[in-house]
């Protein structure tokens, strides 16, 4: 009987000792195989990070050579004269009216969008009204346009009112996708601001545009200068509209006057590469900043960047 | 008793619902002054333009007849309504296998379907590799990035860099391996398959992290339920992963289809629609109709209106699609 007894407890020790080891291989393979599968990420990963950012790499080395240095029969990456005078000439001719230019437009473009979308975003987040989901729809679709449907007649519009070859002319055109675009974004911004805290301030006899101005607005300060901060770049980075509109050297965004390095045979490489840079770098650096917010905006909060 | 009981809540809900109506109207009164400013504008901007171009879609409309301000001297517009014709000869030169259109919507359907399909298969895998514990990741996550944080034409102008014959970057990696260069900017199939690559790089990023965002949101007790019950982790993935990730992957590949679509600065910049036309799509070809000489409005306009038609019925049939398959999971 006590034999029994310990035999029938010493059967449950081994058998757990023996799945102890036995986990114990298992796991090991296991944390070998994760080891592995880290390993393959991270090269995947390292792969991939220098594959998106190769081209800047070249733009940025460049921008730093001598004009001689640039295509040669061995690739060099690195600039074997590095050089400033790029960046000296470029900002001495033409880059800073279009630099100017482009700016006036892209503020421009972001005060009026804000501006006439911000009342509307609120009403679509708070109120049920009629025709609301029509007006939504309606603006939905407007998102869709292919440029070229809205740069036919705008053209032959403005060629009516002489606006053609006028930078403001390009605010009217730019506003054509930021309004839709900033009232969707804005309306997702405010949809994420309780209800309860108009509740409130209707309790305490705030009207409704007191309770936009003074509360909600004010806490969706972040969302709103990242819609702003979109409107902005997509003013900036603009080519085919502007292309199309402008045409003498003062007016030049600076898209164009970057292209306008580029002649039928070749191109300025050295100029272009170093205006592209002074370009880049400002909204490179904000859009990784802003990018979480235009995620969560665009999906409707679906997903948090 | 009852009848006598009954009348008066009826009226009581007709009342009701009077009051009802009333403080919706009121609100919706509210809601359209607040939406003025928006609606004015985009009737001004936006719709005005839209029926003024689809008017000319109508019309034979160039550059030789329409309103022309010399100074102070004006001479009107004579162009002239034509019906459908610019319609019916778009469509009729699609069924000509010869003519440019025909090849610019085969272009366009090979541009839109190489893109949608690359940008979502590596997208959902390198968002698959960083969804899990890893060092780094928010580094990688943010210069994986870069690609759709740069200016579409400086994208543009750096690959046309590296695509330089001979002496750009990839010719001189491909001498350097002892591989046949590539004649970029010559030969059509490698102009187009050149700017897919170029798209592919610019919309991976966007697909990447939005993906990401989408996998992160899935909870994760439906995987350790899923692992109690013995699933292989394909089995996770198809069961668990694929299904949660449903709903946004659709939407953000719609989003990417639309924006592929109307891609306009990488092909213009690159290879200019070349050689021979054949990397247009129908986006940059309407814009040769319409701005080139003898830059045909009409023709041009009506080019833009069957785009948002095919976007638009594409659209429609997608989300379709989504709705009635959703039984299946």
């Amino acid at each position: 009987m006590a034999k029994q007894i310990t035999q029938a407890g010493a059967l449950p020790a081994v058998a757990g000792k023996a799945s102890s080891r036995f986990k114990d291989s298992s796991m090991r393979q296991r944390q070998f195989k994760r080891g592995t599968e880290s390993i393959g990420a991270h090269v995947i990963m390292i792969i991939m990070v220098l594959v998106c950012i190769f081209p800047l790499l070249v733009l940025i080395t460049t921008s730093f050579k001598q004009p001689t240095d640039i295509f040669t029969p061995y690739v060099q990456l690195l600039p074997p004269h590095p050089t400033l005078d790029n960046y000296k000439y470029v900002l001495s001719h033409g880059f800073p009216t279009w630099l100017l230019n482009s700016l006036k437009i892209g503020l421009l473009t972001t005060i009026v969008g804000l501006a006439l979308s911000s009342p509307a975003a609120y009403a679509f987040s708070r109120w049920q009204f009629l025709g609301k989901q029509g007006v939504l729809l309606i603006f939905l679709i407007t998102q869709m346009f292919p440029g070229i449907i809205l740069l036919i007649p705008l053209y032959n519009l403005f060629s009516q009112f002489n606006l053609l070859d006028n930078v403001y002319a390009l605010v009217i055109a730019y506003a054509t996708t930021a309004l839709p675009f900033s009232v969707w974004m804005l309306k997702n911004f405010f949809d994420a601001v309780p209800k309860e805290l108009d509740e409130a301030a209707r309790v305490d006899g705030l009207g409704p545009f007191q309770t936009f101005w003074r509360i909600v607005l004010p806490l969706t300060i972040p969302g709103v200068a990242v819609v702003g901060f979109f409107n902005f770049m997509t003013a900036w980075n603009e080519f085919m509209m502007a292309f199309t509109f402008l045409e003498s050297e003062s007016n030049l965004t600076l898209p164009l006057g970057i292209q306008r390095y580029v002649h039928a045979f070749g191109a300025d490489w050295h100029y272009l590469t170093a205006a592209a840079v002074l370009v880049t770098i400002p909204v490179l650096v904000i859009f990784l900043w802003a990018q979480r917010y235009l995620i969560t905006g665009l999906t409707g909060g679906s997903v948090k960047g | 008793m009852a009848i006598i009981a009954q009348a008066p809540t009826r009226e009581a809900s007709a009342e009701h619902a009077r009051r009802e109506l009333i403080q919706k109207l009121k609100i919706t009164g509210r809601a359209y002054l607040w939406l003025i400013p928006l609606l004015l504008g985009m009737a001004v901007i936006v719709f005005y333009p839209l029926i003024y171009g689809f008017v000319l879609s109508f019309t034979n409309a160039f550059q030789g007849n329409v309103a022309l301000h010399l100074g102070a001297v004006t001479l009107p517009a004579t162009y002239q309504f034509v019906g459908l014709k610019n319609y019916t000869s778009i469509i009729s030169d699609w069924f000509n296998p010869s003519s440019d259109a025909s090849h610019v919507l085969l272009q366009t359907f090979i541009w839109v379907v190489a893109n949608a399909i690359f940008h979502f298969v590596i997208g959902l895998g390198l968002a698959l590799v960083l969804n899990r514990k890893m060092r780094m990741r928010s580094i990688y996550r943010t210069l994986i990035m870069v690609p759709w944080a740069m200016p579409q034409f400086v994208a543009a102008f750096a690959w046309l860099f590296l695509f330089n014959q001979q002496y750009g970057y990839i010719d001189a990696a491909l001498q350097a391996l002892h591989l046949p260069i590539i004649y970029w900017g010559s030969d059509p199939v490698w102009a187009l398959i050149g700017l897919i690559i170029v798209n592919v790089w610019l919309g991976v990023p966007f697909m990447t992290v939005t993906l990401l965002g989408g996998l992160q949101s899935i909870p994760s007790e439906l995987y350790e339920a899923s692992a109690i019950d013995g699933s292989s982790r394909w089995q996770a993935f198809r069961y668990i992963t694929l299904p949660m990730l449903r709903p946004i992957a659709f939407l953000v590949s719609l989003l990417d289809v639309i924006w592929t679509f109307n891609v306009f600065a990488i092909i213009f910049l690159i290879t200019g629609g070349g050689p021979f036309n054949r990397t247009h799509t129908l986006i940059t070809y309407a814009w040769t109709q319409a701005f080139l000489t003898p830059q045909r409005y009409g023709l041009g306009s009506a080019y833009g209106f069957i785009i948002l038609f095919i976007l638009l019925v594409f659209t429609i049939i997608y989300s379709r699609l989504l709705r009635s398959n959703e039984a299946i999971y």
